[in-house]
């Protein structure tokens, strides 16, 4: 269902542990295509590192208070020291402003924009395969993925209102929510592209190729 | 392949899961029986043969565009045995779609282990019945989305009244007197994120899903339920998503080859069911 153990040879990232749900299978995918991760709770290894993975699970509030202080320095130090990072489910929306999940909790603020519920009248939380509708094709990260592609979610939350610059994809589920963003170096998915057969790894490996690249050309 | 022609198929318009304006799709399941870390197959849990390697299935489903797939660990329950996890972990480790194991899973830490080897959720049947709270334990853990109520049920024969099904375990053989739709609204509310619902009656006979069980559990709970027992073909799977079900999950018409997991989905997307379009 992919390349093996190729698609991206060594390239190093590392994932970050915010303390919540099973990252197993995300270092699996990464594994798979051939790329040196490591899970770390360690704020210098975060500060440190050039291509940064913040997965997560489950609901906003506790990884939100797990990253609170040097962890969350951690992760601004190494962006501005030029590294990329990919946000995914609950790890994406912690990326935003803020959520709406439990009254308001402010979220790292690294992308625009505010995390809300999904309508009533639609199952919900949202299991399932879902189609990306206004992909910014033209952008990396969707590098040799169709139009249309599917990826698996699970999330009741999703980031709603984001300012156009930011929107990289949407899909509908009750409403039209954010599936994609990303701003400058920091990207991130609702969907959990380590179960999303082939598509998902590939945006995983467009992923890692886009840090690498910018690394290389250091 | 089965007799029909597209001149027999009717044209419909696009449904889509459950409610409103949604781009989700249905979900084709295909189930693999573990038993000793080899897939087999039998009738009602009968008669077991051995169709091979459980990585090695799922990752040809996987291929053929399987949306999802679920191991049931068939020796777990009778003879109170913990699931060896290597086949598990092999699975993960090639078959990046989400993976559902049941079979013996009593305890939060059964569950963490499964969790561990590579499992995205977990389903639970008989153990729940005998401590419900094991639901909520797992879904204050883990989370509902990856808490499967696995629910046999058998229909209550011989009655002028209303039908109704009762809770069995056991591969049938253990009658629980329980309500199968009340059993189901308790164990949502306890933390159950989706429902596993198998007819026992229909299991293994290729006669076509229990419609009428799916209505009335899909008019009554909100979340995910997948349609398990009875697949034969098309038709079946269709009914099965017409009457509510969101997935719908089949073993013998997949391993016995009479349709290819894409070839379904094809054939279900040419009648307007929403697909996840597989990978070429």
């Amino acid at each position: 269902m992919s390349d093996p153990r190729s698609a991206a040879p060594g390239h190093r990232v590392v994932v970050i542990d915010a303390g919540v749900g099973n990252l197993g299978n995300l270092m699996r995918a990464l594994a798979h295509l051939g790329a040196e991760a490591e899970l770390t709770v360690d704020p210098e290894v975060v500060a440190g590192a050039r291509c940064l993975v913040l997965p997560g699970v489950g609901a906003f509030r506790p990884p939100r208070e797990n990253l609170r202080g040097e962890m969350e320095t951690a992760v601004r130090r190494a962006l501005d020291a030029g590294a990329y990072l990919l946000g995914i489910c609950v790890g994406y929306q912690l990326l935003f402003d803020a959520s709406d999940e439990f009254g308001s909790t402010d979220g790292l603020g690294l992308l625009p924009g505010q995390v809300q519920r999904l309508p009533d009248g639609v199952s919900l939380p949202q299991i399932g395969w879902n189609q990306l509708v206004d992909v910014r094709d033209e952008h990396p990260l969707f590098r040799g993925l169709e139009a249309g592609s599917h990826f698996y979610f699970v999330h009741t939350y999703a980031p709603l209102e984001v300012p156009e610059s930011a929107v990289l994809a949407r899909a509908k589920h009750g409403t039209t929510f954010v599936a994609v963003a990303g701003r400058d170096r920091v990207f991130g998915t609702q969907f959990h592209p380590e179960k999303s057969g082939a598509n998902g790894l590939r945006l995983i490996e467009n992923f890692l190729e886009m840090a690498h690249e910018a690394d290389s050309s250091h | 392949m089965s007799g029909e022609t597209e001149a027999s198929l009717p044209k419909i318009t696009v449904r889509v899961e459950r409610g409103g304006e949604s781009g989700l799709t249905f979900r084709v399941i295909p189930c693999l029986d573990v038993k000793d870390g080899r897939v087999v197959k039998g009738i009602q849990f009968k008669n077991l043969r051995d169709l091979g390697d459980p990585a090695e299935s799922a990752r040809r489903y996987a291929e053929q565009g399987a949306d999802e797939i679920v191991f049931l660990d068939i020796t777990a329950a009778p003879e109170g045995r913990d699931t060896d996890l290597d086949w598990v972990r092999r699975t993960a480790e090639q078959v990046f779609i989400p993976l559902s194991v049941g079979g013996g899973v009593r305890k939060l830490d059964d569950a963490a282990r499964l969790l561990r080897a590579g499992a995205d959720k977990v389903a639970t049947n008989t153990a729940a019945i005998e401590r419900p709270e094991l639901l909520t334990e797992l879904a204050e853990h883990f989370g509902s989305q990856c808490v499967v109520l696995s629910v046999d049920a058998k229909r209550l024969t011989g009655s002028d009244q209303p039908p109704a099904w009762d809770v069995v375990t056991h591969g049938g053989r253990k009658a629980r007197n329980m309500d199968v739709l009340e059993w189901i609204e308790r164990g949502v509310e306890l933390g159950a994120g989706e429902i596993l619902l198998t007819s026992i009656d229909a299991d293994g006979t290729r006669d076509g899903y229990d419609l009428e069980l799916m209505r009335r559990v899909t008019r009554q709970v909100s979340v995910p339920v997948i349609a398990s027992g009875g697949a034969g073909n098309l038709d079946h799977l269709a009914d099965a998503m017409e009457a509510g079900a969101s997935a719908v999950l089949a073993a013998s018409i997949f391993h016995e080859g009479t349709y290819t997991v894409a070839e379904v989905k094809h054939r279900l997307r040419q009648r307007g069911f929403a697909m996840r379009e597989e990978i070429g």
